[in-house]
């Protein structure tokens, strides 16, 4: 019909295979890209380079060039002569830092306190690090053998020769690491078991299970808490009460229960039906096929909100104060208001040293996550 | 064949599946209506019927995949109630094979044939990848053991579910439309795995519209239609002089 379509073709020669065009490249390149590839951009880029000149230089300034790095009192970091505008006092978290790790610890059994936190980093490297042989020993060491030699460690085995002492003495980075690792052993195998029975087909083990999440779900954590440290005596004599730091435990593991149940269900419902009949036709009862089919499939597509829900169980971990508990950020609360340390800069930095703590928790934790979504991404294994 | 004699304790009964006045209903839709049939040990079957006809569903009623209101199914002498140790002994008995393969993808192909017979048949980590290489090698595919299943192409993925379901020893398979979700260049493969399969004498059911397979390997062709079972008949006889109305109508779409 038309010219174009009555030409016939028939290739004479092959087509050569070329390499691709050179990228264009070079850092003047890149900046028109990225940060100047339109007026708006222009405008943004700029009001953000103002933004950072504006915040950011007072900021050095005050936290590392005029800072007070060393000294036994308050007038090292006091306006002298010398130094006109002192900055941060890092001179008093160095002289309290071991009271913000240890808490009221005895000096002489601080070393239990130092192994316990090496237990702690093997048993994550070895779960967290996908890399590393015998993994699923790894998850029996994390959640089996890591909380008996914990206990035996810091509440002591006077069997063995360890004094005990009484969680009244533990404080600081220890209670605050000992109440989110709890809280994360806990809650995610009774999360499991939560949303296991969210979806169960036996309408009490639905009931039971819908009710205690909606509940904990719709209720803060301080409250959670005062239940667990004020209720609880109600219901169990004065003399069998768990203390206190036990009652916080329960309170945060059960809060945080609820939350990672919802994370797990999520995480079921991205298995598609055919791997539950698969594994039901192949003879599995129900926890087989949960344990070896469902579950390692969920858990791995949800594993980036797992490390969310544990974000937030860590930060939560600061509201233990109110039932008595003394974490890491009680411990500064109570280091700046020594008196032999009163200065007009000894709070904003204790402040900024437990910012920084919880941040650089978080944030590893957060690159954590983001680098094993990166790896299941690239594994393309569903 | 040496390896499934010694399945049971017992003889088995020359019935292999015996399904009578089975009734299924989905709410108020009637999906399987009075269905009556013996399947004889070593028999194979293939089903086939216009879409939503209940062959999907007959068919995973048989493993207990799906439950039903009236009727009873005999599988090797068990007869199918809620008790749970029934259902398991059933579904160690029948191997099923799916349409999306349905393959572990969090385990590799060895690991996927190995798990039902460490974990269900209590058999030794060695002697269950023995097993399982050992079926492999009979699916053609035992150097890709190691491989997960996503790195494997439709059929090969398809062979590894034949080659999962056999490690299990079953006496009676039952295959879903296994290569409708197949490329055409790779149906061959599967079939072929198939034809072999029904040389061994195991007792199979097929749901497929694969007519050349019928023609090849069935002894029965029965016609499912609206849940209700059409016609059966030897697979000569259901070809060339159908009986039904429907039958001709449904052969003549397939056929052209
Ligand atoms: N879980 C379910 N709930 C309600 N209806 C269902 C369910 N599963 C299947 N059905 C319906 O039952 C009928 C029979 O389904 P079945 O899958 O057995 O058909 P089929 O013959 O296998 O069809 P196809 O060739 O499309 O696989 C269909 O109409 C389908 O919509
Ligand atoms: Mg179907």
């Amino acid at each position: 019909m038309s010219a174009i379509s009555d030409q016939a073709y028939l290739r004479v020669l092959p087509a050569q295979k070329l390499p691709p065009p050179a990228e264009r490249t070079g850092i003047f390149n890149w900046l028109r890209e990225n940060l100047l590839s339109s007026p708006t951009n222009i405008v943004l880029t700029f009001l953000c380079i103002l933004l950072f000149a504006w915040a950011v230089p007072p900021l050095i300034r005050f936290f590392l060039i005029d800072a007070v790095w060393s000294g036994t009192d308050r007038d090292a970091c006091l306006a002298s002569p010398a130094q006109m505008h002192p900055g941060a006092c890092w001179a008093f978290v160095r002289v309290w830092v071991s009271y913000f790790v240890y808490g009221f610890y005895p000096l002489a059994e601080r070393w239990r306190v130092d192994l316990f936190f090496v237990a702690l980093t093997l048993g994550i490297v070895w779960l967290a690090r996908l890399s590393t042989p015998r993994r699923d020993l790894g998850a029996l060491y994390f959640f089996v053998g890591l909380p008996i030699l914990s206990f035996i460690l810091l509440h002591g085995a006077p069997l063995i020769g360890l004094p005990v002492v009484p969680t009244s003495l533990w404080g600081g980075i220890l209670v605050t690491v000992v109440v989110a690792t709890i809280g994360m052993v806990f809650s995610l195998p009774l999360g499991i078991l939560l949303a296991l029975g969210r979806n169960s087909e036996m309408p009490v083990m639905k009931l039971a299970a819908v009710g205690f999440i909606e509940f904990v779900r719709g209720v803060p954590l301080i409250t959670v808490l005062f239940m667990a440290s004020v209720m609880l005596p109600l219901f169990v004599p004065e003399q069998f009460a768990p203390d206190k730091l036990v009652r916080a435990l329960i309170g945060v593991a059960l809060f945080a229960s609820a939350y990672m149940a919802e994370v797990v269900r999520g995480g079921l419902a991205a298995v598609p039906r055919g791997q539950y009949e698969a594994a039901r036709a192949l003879g599995l009862t129900y926890w087989r096929m949960m344990g070896l089919v469902i579950l390692p499939q969920a858990l791995r597509v949800t594993l980036p909100n797992i490390v969310n829900t544990f974000i937030g169980l860590f930060k939560d971990t600061t509201l233990v104060f109110v039932v008595g508990v003394f974490d890491f950020l009680r411990t500064v609360e109570a280091a700046r208001a020594d008196p032999k340390w009163t200065t007009p800069n000894t709070t904003v930095t204790g402040y900024a040293f437990a910012a920084l703590f919880y941040f650089v928790c978080c944030y590893g934790m957060s690159r954590y996550a983001r680098s094993v979504e990166a790896h299941l991404t690239r594994a393309g294994r569903r | 064949m040496a390896e499934r004699a010694d399945n049971g304790q017992s003889p088995l009964p020359d019935v292999a599946v015996e399904i009578a006045g089975l009734h299924k209903w989905y709410g108020e839709f009637h999906v399987l209506r009075d269905i009556n049939l013996k399947v004889a040990r070593g028999e194979r079957i293939v089903i086939c019927g216009p879409s939503g006809g209940g062959k999907s569903t007959l068919l995973r009623c048989i493993n207990r995949l799906e439950d039903w209101q009236r009727g009873t199914i005999v599988v090797d002498g068990v007869e199918l109630t809620d008790d749970p140790k029934h259902i398991v002994a059933v579904r160690r008995d029948v191997g099923m094979v799916f349409q999306q393969f349905n393959l572990f993808p969090h385990l590799t192909v060895l690991e996927n044939c190995t798990l039902a017979p460490i974990w269900v048949r209590h058999m030794p980590k060695k002697d269950a990848e023995a097993l399982a290489m050992n079926y492999l090698a009979r699916v053609r595919i035992p150097d890709q053991a190691n491989k997960y299943p996503a790195r494997l192409s439709g059929g090969q993925q398809q062979r590894v579910a034949i080659a999962r379901a056999l490690c299990m020893n079953p006496n009676i398979m039952l295959f879903d439309e296994p290569t409708s979700a197949l490329d055409p260049e790779m149906v061959k493969e599967v079939l072929d795995t198939m034809v072999e399969l029904a040389a061994d004498g195991i007792t199979m059911l097929v749901v497929s519209h694969e007519m050349g397979f019928a023609r090849q390997v069935a002894d029965r062709v029965i016609l499912m239609d609206e849940g209700q079972v059409i016609e059966i008949n030897a697979p000569k006889g259901f070809f060339e002089a159908p009986q039904h109305e429907r039958t001709r109508s449904f052969l003549k779409q397939i056929l052209h």
